[in-house]
Formats: C-alpha cells, sequence, structure tokens
C-alpha cells in the first residue's frame, strides 16, 4: 500500500497571534504540524502497520517545514517530501499548492492519499478535494473512520454532527477530521531514527513547473485580527421590561433588526 | 559558540512538553496528598522509548545525548517533581554505573531491565552512619567461595521498591586496614533482602525511598561492579552524571514556580492593581526569570562537556549546587508572591517549595558541592 499524506505547517493558533504590516509575524510565533494532519500521518502509519507498505509525507512550502517533516518520520512514517518554493513563488493560494502536489503525485504509483480536513490557518479546506480532482480519483472529505479490505474501502463520514457510511475503492483520497484517531507522540528510538529516513528536497524545476502554470487565482486584499469581544450584557427587571430592552438593543445597538 | 538546541533536542524538548503537561502535571497535586507512585506515567515513558535515553541501541536504548537527558528531567520535574527524581535516578543512578563499568555480561543482563523499563534503576550508597562521608560504608562482603555474603544496612534509597536489582557499595576486605569499597550487583529478591518503604518525607511523596537491609545475603562472585576496591571513585563518578539530573530537576520546579507565580501576580489585585504593578513584586520575578536562565545554562554546560567526553566534575558539581540554591529561593518567593494562597496545597507553589529542599541535600548536599568545587579549584 503507497499512502501519501499531505502535510502543513502552521502556526500554533493557541499561541498569540500578531499581525505587522498586514503579515503574520512569524518572530514569536510557534510552528507545528497542521493539527488534522497529525490526524492523517497517525492513520496512515496505521493502515501501513497493518497492510504493509509505505508512508510518505508531502508538504508544499520552504525549508522551515522540514522541522514538521522531521517530526512526521519520528512518528513512523518512511519517507518525506518537501517541496520548496520560496525562491519561485511570491504568492500562493489554495490552487497553486494543489497543482504542484498533483503534479508531484500524477506518476506515482498511488493507492491512498490522506489530508487534513482543514489547515488551521487558512481554513479553506480545499487542497485535498483540489487535489484529488486534478489526479481524477474520488475523495471523501471529513472521516472519522476508514476500514480497508483489499481494494474495498469503508468509509465513515462526519456530516455536521451527524454520520454518514460511504463505501468505495482504491486509489482513494481522504480528509480526516478530529476524532478518526489519538495522535502518537513521536517514540525517542523514533526522534533519534528520523535523521536517517530520507527526506527529499524538491523545486518547481524538478516538476517541470513554470512560476504561471501555478500561479495563484485568488488575492488577499488584507489580514487583521478578530475584534476584541466585549463584555455581555445581563439584562435585569421584569420578563416583559426585559424583552422589551432586548428587542430595543436589537433594533438600536446591534442593529440587526 | 552556538546556543541552539539539536533538531532531536528540539524535538525530544517538545515531545516530552506535550507528555508532561498532559499526561504528568494532571494527577500530580493529588499523588503528592495520597503518596501515590506514578506507576502508570513510567508505564508511559517507556512506551515511548525514554527509559532508556543515553544507553546504546544494542542494550535496547536510544543513544541519545545527555543534553537530551537534562531536557527530559527537567520538563517532568516541571510537571511533578517527583516523577522527575525517580527518572533522574532510574537514569543517572540507576542505568548509568552498568553501563560505564559494568562487564559486557552484565550489560546484556541488566541494561535491556533498565531500558524497557521493566526494572527501575537504584543505587545504594547512603547509610545510617555514612552520607556525605560514604568512606564510612559499613556494609560487608565477606568472600565465601565463589560467592559475597553481604551484610548491612543502607537508607534513603530511591526506586527500590521497583528494582530488580540494586547495585550497592560494601567494603569487600576484612584485614581492617583502610576499607577497600567496591560496589556488587544485588538482585533485590535475594534471600535476606528486604526493601522497606515506610519513610515519612518533607516532600517528593510520590517518589519511591526506602531502606535496605542485608542479612547474610549471597550474590556470585561475577555481581562485583567494576573492580575491585574502586568502588569509592566509581560512585564519585556515577554522582557527577547524577548531579547534572539534579540540576536539571532544579531547574525544572523552579520554571513551574515562576510560570505560577508570574500568572498569579498578573492576576491578583491589591490596593486596586494587579500586584504584577509594584515594583517589589516585579523584581522578585526579574530575578526568578534571571537565575532560571543562568541555571539552565549551566545545567546544559556541563551535560555538553559530559558529552563531549570531557571533565566536567566542576561543572557537574557548580550546576547541582547553583540550580538547587535558587530552586529553593525561587520556590520560597513564588509562595510569597500568591500570599495566603501559596500557603495552601491547591495552589502547587507550597509543593515546590517542599520538593526543592531535597535538592540540597541529595546526591552531596551544598556543602559538599562547595567542598567538590573547592578541591577543583586548587583549594
Ligand atoms: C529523598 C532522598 C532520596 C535519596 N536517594 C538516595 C539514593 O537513591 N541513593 C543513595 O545512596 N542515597 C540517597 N539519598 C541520601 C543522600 O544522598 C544523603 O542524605 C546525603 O548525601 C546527605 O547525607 P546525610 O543525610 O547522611 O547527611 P550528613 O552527611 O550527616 O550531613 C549533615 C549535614 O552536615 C553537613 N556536612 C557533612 N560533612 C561536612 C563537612 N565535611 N563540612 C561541612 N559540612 C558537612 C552536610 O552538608 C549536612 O548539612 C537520598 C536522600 C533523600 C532525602
Ligand atoms: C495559615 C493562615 C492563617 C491566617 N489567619 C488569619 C486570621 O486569623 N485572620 C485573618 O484576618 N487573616 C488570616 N490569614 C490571612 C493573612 O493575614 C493574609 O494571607 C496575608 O495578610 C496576605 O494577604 P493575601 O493572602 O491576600 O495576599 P496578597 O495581599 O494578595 O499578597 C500577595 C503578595 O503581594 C504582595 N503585595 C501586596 N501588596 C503589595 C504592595 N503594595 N507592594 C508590594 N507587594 C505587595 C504581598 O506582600 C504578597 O507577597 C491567615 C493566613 C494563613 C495562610
Amino acid at each position: 500500500m503507497n499512502i501519501f499524506v499531505l502535510l502543513k505547517r502552521t502556526f500554533d493558533t493557541e499561541e498569540k497571534i500578531s499581525i505587522a504590516n498586514g503579515v503574520i509575524n512569524e518572530d514569536g510565533a510557534e510552528f507545528i504540524i497542521n493539527p488534522y494532519d497529525e490526524y492523517a500521518v497517525e492513520e496512515a502509519i496505521q493502515i501501513r502497520d497493518d497492510h504493509g507498505g509505505e508512508v510518505t509525507v508531502l508538504t508544499v512550502g520552504n525549508e522551515d517545514a522540514e522541522k514538521q517533516l522531521r517530526t512526521a518520520l519520528a512518528m513512523g512514517a518512511d519517507k518525506a517530501v518537501l517541496i520548496n518554493i520560496e525562491d519561485d513563488v511570491e504568492y500562493s493560494d489554495q490552487y497553486t499548492t494543489a497543482k504542484i502536489i498533483a503534479e508531484y503525485l500524477k506518476d506515482k504509483e498511488v493507492d491512498l492519499i490522506i489530508a487534513g480536513n482543514v489547515a488551521i490557518d487558512n481554513a479553506s479546506g480545499q487542497v485535498g478535494p483540489r487535489v484529488a480532482d486534478l489526479l481524477d480519483i474520488p475523495y471523501i472529505t471529513t472521516i472519522t473512520n476508514l476500514t480497508i479490505d483489499g481494494k474495498n474501502v469503508s468509509v465513515v463520514r462526519d456530516v455536521e454532527g451527524d454520520e454518514e457510511k460511504i463505501e468505495t475503492t482504491l486509489p482513494l483520497l481522504v480528509t480526516a477530521q478530529q476524532g478518526l484517531n489519538d495522535p502518537r507522540y513521536p517514540s525517542l528510538p523514533g526522534i533519534m531514527k528520523a535523521k536517517k529516513k530520507p527526506l527529499a528536497t524538491l523545486e518547481l524545476d524538478d516538476l517541470d513547473l513554470e512560476e504561471e502554470d501555478v500561479e495563484a487565482k485568488t488575492k488577499t486584499i488584507e489580514i487583521y485580527l478578530p475584534q476584541q469581544k466585549q463584555a455581555g450584557k445581563l439584562l435585569t427587571g421584569e420578563i416583559e421590561e426585559q424583552v422589551k430592552e432586548l428587542v430595543s438593543l436589537l433594533h438600536t445597538e446591534a442593529k440587526v433588526i | 559558540m552556538n546556543f541552539d538546541l539539536t533538531a532531536e533536542q528540539n524535538m525530544i524538548q517538545k515531545t516530552i512538553r506535550e507528555f508532561s503537561e498532559e499526561e504528568v502535571a494532571k494527577g500530580a497535586l493529588e499523588r503528592d496528598r495520597s503518596k501515590t507512585f506514578p506507576k502508570e506515567i513510567f508505564q508511559k515513558l517507556a512506551d515511548l522509548g525514554m527509559m532508556g535515553l543515553p544507553f546504546p541501541e544494542e542494550y535496547g536504548g536510544a543513544g541519545a545525548d545527555t543534553i537530551s537527558f537534562a531536557i527530559v528531567v527537567e520538563e517532568l520535574s516541571k510537571a511533578c517533581a517527583s516523577t522527575g527524581i525517580t527518572y533522574s535516578a532510574h537514569i543517572s543512578l540507576g542505568g548509568a554505573p552498568i553501563h560505564l563499568f559494568g562487564t559486557k555480561k552484565q550489560k546484556e543482563e541488566y541494561l535491556p531491565l533498565i531500558c524497557s523499563g521493566q526494572s527501575l534503576g537504584a543505587f545504594g550508597l547512603t547509610e545510617p552512619n555514612a552520607g556525605s562521608d560514604a568512606s564510612g560504608t559499613k556494609t560487608k562482603a565477606i568472600e565465601q567461595g565463589d560467592s559475597f555474603i553481604i551484610n548491612g544496612n543502607k537508607c534513603f534509597i530511591t526506586n527500590a521498591s521497583y528494582a530488580e536489582f540494586v547495585a550497592l557499595t560494601a567494603v569487600t576486605n576484612s584485614d581492617g586496614k583502610k576499607s577497600e569499597i567496591s560496589a556488587i550487583i544485588v538482585p533485590t529478591n535475594s534471600k535476606g533482602f528486604t526493601v522497606i518503604d515506610n519513610y515519612e518525607k518533607m516532600g517528593l511523596h510520590a517518589s519511591n525511598t526506602t531502606e535496605l537491609v542485608l542479612e547474610n545475603v549471597q550474590v556470585p562472585k561475577e555481581n562485583l561492579l567494576g573492580e575491585r576496591g574502586q568502588g569509592f571513585k566509581q560512585f564519585l563518578q556515577t554522582l557527577d552524571g547524577g548531579r547534572i539530573g539534579i540540576g536539571a530537576m532544579a531547574v525544572g520546579i523552579a520554571q513551574a514556580a515562576y510560570e505560577k507565580a508570574l500568572a498569579y501576580a498578573k492576576g491578583r489585585k491589591q490596593f486596586g492593581k494587579s500586584i504584577s504593578s509594584f515594583q517589589a513584586i516585579q523584581f522578585k520575578l526579574a530575578d526568578m526569570a534571571m537565575k532560571i536562565e543562568l541555571a539552565r545554562n549551566m545545567v546544559y554546560k556541563a551535560a555538553w562537556l559530559k558529552d563531549q567526553k570531557r571533565p566536567f566534575t566542576k561543572e557537574a558539581s557548580i550546576c547541582k549546587l547553583y540550580a538547587s540554591e535558587i530552586c529553593m529561593e525561587i520556590t520560597s518567593q513564588a509562595v510569597q508572591i500568591h500570599g495566603g494562597n501559596g500557603y495552601m496545597q491547591d495552589y502547587h507553589v507550597e509543593r515546590y517549595m517542599r520538593d526543592a529542599k531535597l535538592l540540597e541535600i541529595g546526591e552531596g548536599t551544598s556543602e559538599v558541592q562547595r567542598m567538590v568545587i573547592a578541591k577543583q579549584i586548587g583549594c
């Protein structure tokens, strides 16, 4: 079984994030494997352990992402590929990333691709489905369970809290939802061995791609922090009074009715 | 000069930090109250491959360096000092002498037990009448055919209730001249060997501290660890490594106390302001941050020297002495910043203060560290 995991390096949204000159300040930020991609890595390792084969983790980014790839190798992935676009691409979006990944994968023998449901930074949830579309293979998003029997696959998918059961076949792309599994800590021997595992670095050239081929389809106009939440307002008095006040506040202050 | 951790050290730090926050910190208060040994945590650490951290892969270890050891001890101790001392003693007092002085056969027999976590590591040096002056060892091992017959008492021995064997020191000559002290590996299930676990301690309640009683315990002569008569030198060398562990523990506990004090000071209002806006409190916190930084650098330096296979006796003593003393100060000041709350268990800092005190005593008291440093600088 040839399994590929699409993995993104993101900043940790649990840490404080600051913005300077319209871009997110990377200096103080902590960087992690996108949490949904951690489920993907864990699932891939478990499937490999049960069915044999190989897990390759793949990222599009810059050389800083090596750290996250090494972490996935320490968890138990076999190989890593970094497609470094730092020098070639000035501005990228989901189209760029998906196009590059699909170009890399198109002549590979692929049984299963696992991506995260969304990346917690831009949260578009597009890269996985776009890659599947470009490769012309089926995809299922937000999965919480995956069973493979030969070429047959059964999947449980989270649909806004409900479950959808789907049967399909390999090759397939799925995106991991919270609840799929419990990602392991890298073991100490895993960490020590990670350095010796293969990590290949490619550039657009190596994929016969030009900058124009992957040019972003969107433009970011502005990045800003969410507005500070204000303290809530507690209404007191008789119920009838409270309702009246509420309606009037919704009208005059919140301006929603 | 380079102050960056390596990629591996970074990854180990991130992993053990997350592990400590999620698995170790949560039960620390309750384990302290109920004096419960963190058995499950050690099972999980074993699953993570942490129990044989610095030992060679051929014996089931991970072959990591001393800086990584210091990182793991610091993070565990930050969450729970009892877990920290158990781990530190396991590696640096239990496993290290076997690794340093054992024959190939002894390493093959004992190190896998340590690396898998099946046995915790323990080291028996201290006796009721031989503490700082370990040359006063009274435990006797008398040759009888192919065996040693051992009689004596050891006190304050960490981890022995969970150890399948203990390396301990005993006098192996009987001609009444200067004591010949040797180290001997003794299985804890030997006939005549009793491990007593009933000290009532000031702190480190969840760690295992025991008395060993040996009554005509017979072990084969091949259990001699290292050279006969070299037991004293060997344990001094073992303690050099152990002191890095105590230094790292001190940094971890101090860091925990500082973080709690900083957060509390920002949140606590008196006289209409956060107490962190008072310069008296700010200076305490600034001193804490400064001293922790210095202590951690010294721990790393001693560990680095050891990894470079250079002499590190003086630096190990300096890091142990400095880190344990600032840890005591910082934990005490953290209680102070918490006011009356600090005196209460739920705020954790009083536990840190009780746990910290051991660091000025174990593996050579502060006075002994000053003696070591004085000797090293040529006094
Ligand atoms: C929780 C705990 C865990 C421990 N774990 C272990 C273990 O796993 N294995 C082990 O072998 N031991 C262990 N110990 C023992 C520890 O190493 C000793 O307690 C320590 O070395 C001090 O010895 P002592 O208690 O006999 O004190 P003493 O040596 O009696 O010292 C009493 C005081 O006199 C001072 N003093 C002594 N000599 C001098 C001098 N020449 N000049 C100036 N001052 C001096 C000391 O600094 C100290 O302040 C542990 C102790 C504790 C409390
Ligand atoms: C066991 C025990 C018994 C007690 N018994 C009694 C009792 O019988 N009756 C009773 O009324 N109270 C009692 N107390 C309460 C005790 O008097 C208070 O805890 C003490 O006055 C400190 O107040 P606090 O805990 O609110 O700390 P805080 O006032 O919050 O102080 C926190 C820290 O901020 C510092 N700080 C505060 N203001 C300033 C400033 N302006 N500049 C610099 N530093 C500042 C303090 O020195 C302290 O280090 C008891 C407390 C304990 C622990």
